[in-house]
């Protein structure tokens, strides 16, 4: 039986390459039964989809970007 | 040259122009430095003038000048990389359990059970959300932090990284784990739990 330090290194792990049958048999078990378990291995999926909408930011509000000095000086370094 | 752009009215001046501010928000996202990111943009433009006659004429510039930015990045970190000091950071060769004593009591069991988030998704529609995010990338040491955008932003394989940074599979699995865990209870705790994730 796995415990919830293990198991929550498999589901990393699993998020990049397929487990060996064994260890994905035991793990499936384990998030049956843990709610624990069961709520980082949904929340691991939401993270990457997060991670991946984080360059979307030109739809989003307070924008940043290159400040005046810093478009200057770059303007400076690159002027041919 | 069979490129479809005409050099004659590309400069750098123009794409810092055009580009400038998407180019530098891409890099901040990743690089978590203003500064960095700064020096990232010009060293961009640089590279991208320097190699204009390369370009073939198949991808829009602004595709162009991020690709070459994402390789000025992952140089930034193999830089980095061997100058970060080695305080709080796992030991060259990790055992499998370092460093997650923060979650777990000693029999294995979760020191604060992971709570449901509800339909989170929804969270994906607010820019507040995302600042949270950053927040908590930010809070990781830097090469957790870096080794999380190379995976997740990147979407660079185990063996690119590896190859990159001089790692082996282990440390990097060892340390997106860390990363992840990390950045799942930040998320817990600065958004999801004061209940601004079910709004």
């Amino acid at each position: 039986m796995l415990t919830c330090k293990e198991a929550s290194r498999l589901l990393s792990q699993s998020m990049d390459q397929p487990l060996p049958r064994l260890k994905r048999m035991e793990l499936r078990v384990h998030v049956w039964m843990c709610s624990a378990c069961s709520n980082v291995e949904k929340q691991l999926l939401f993270l990457r989809r997060a991670a991946q909408q984080l360059d979307d930011g030109e739809t989003r509000t307070n924008q940043v970007g290159l400040s005046r000095e810093a478009r200057e000086r770059i303007r400076k370094a690159v002027r041919r | 040259m069979n490129s479809t752009h005409d050099p004659a009215s590309s400069s750098p001046e123009q794409w810092l122009d055009e580009h400038g501010d998407y180019l530098f928000r891409f890099a901040l996202i990743r690089v978590q430095n203003e500064s960095t990111a700064e020096d990232l943009v010009q060293e961009t433009l640089l590279a991208a003038w320097s190699a204009l006659h390369q370009r073939s004429g198949q991808s829009s510039e602004r595709t162009w000048l991020t690709a070459i930015l994402k390789h000025k990045i992952v140089d930034q970190f193999r830089r980095s990389w061997c100058e970060q000091p080695l305080d709080n950071e796992p030991p060259a060769d990790l055992p499998e359990e370092y460093g997650l004593d923060e979650f777990f009591v000693p029999d294995g069991h979760w020191d604060h059970k992971p709570a449901r988030w509800g339909n989170p998704y929804g969270s994906l529609e607010q820019s507040q959300f995302f600042e949270v995010l950053q927040h908590c990338i930010q809070r990781l040491s830097p090469k957790l932090a870096q080794l999380f955008v190379l995976k997740e932003l990147h979407d660079m394989s185990h063996e690119e990284i590896c190859n990159e940074l001089g790692l082996n599979t282990t440390n990097v699995r060892v340390m997106l784990y860390r990363a992840r865990m990390g950045l799942r209870q930040c998320l817990e705790s600065r958004w999801f739990e004061n209940g601004r994730g079910t709004r």
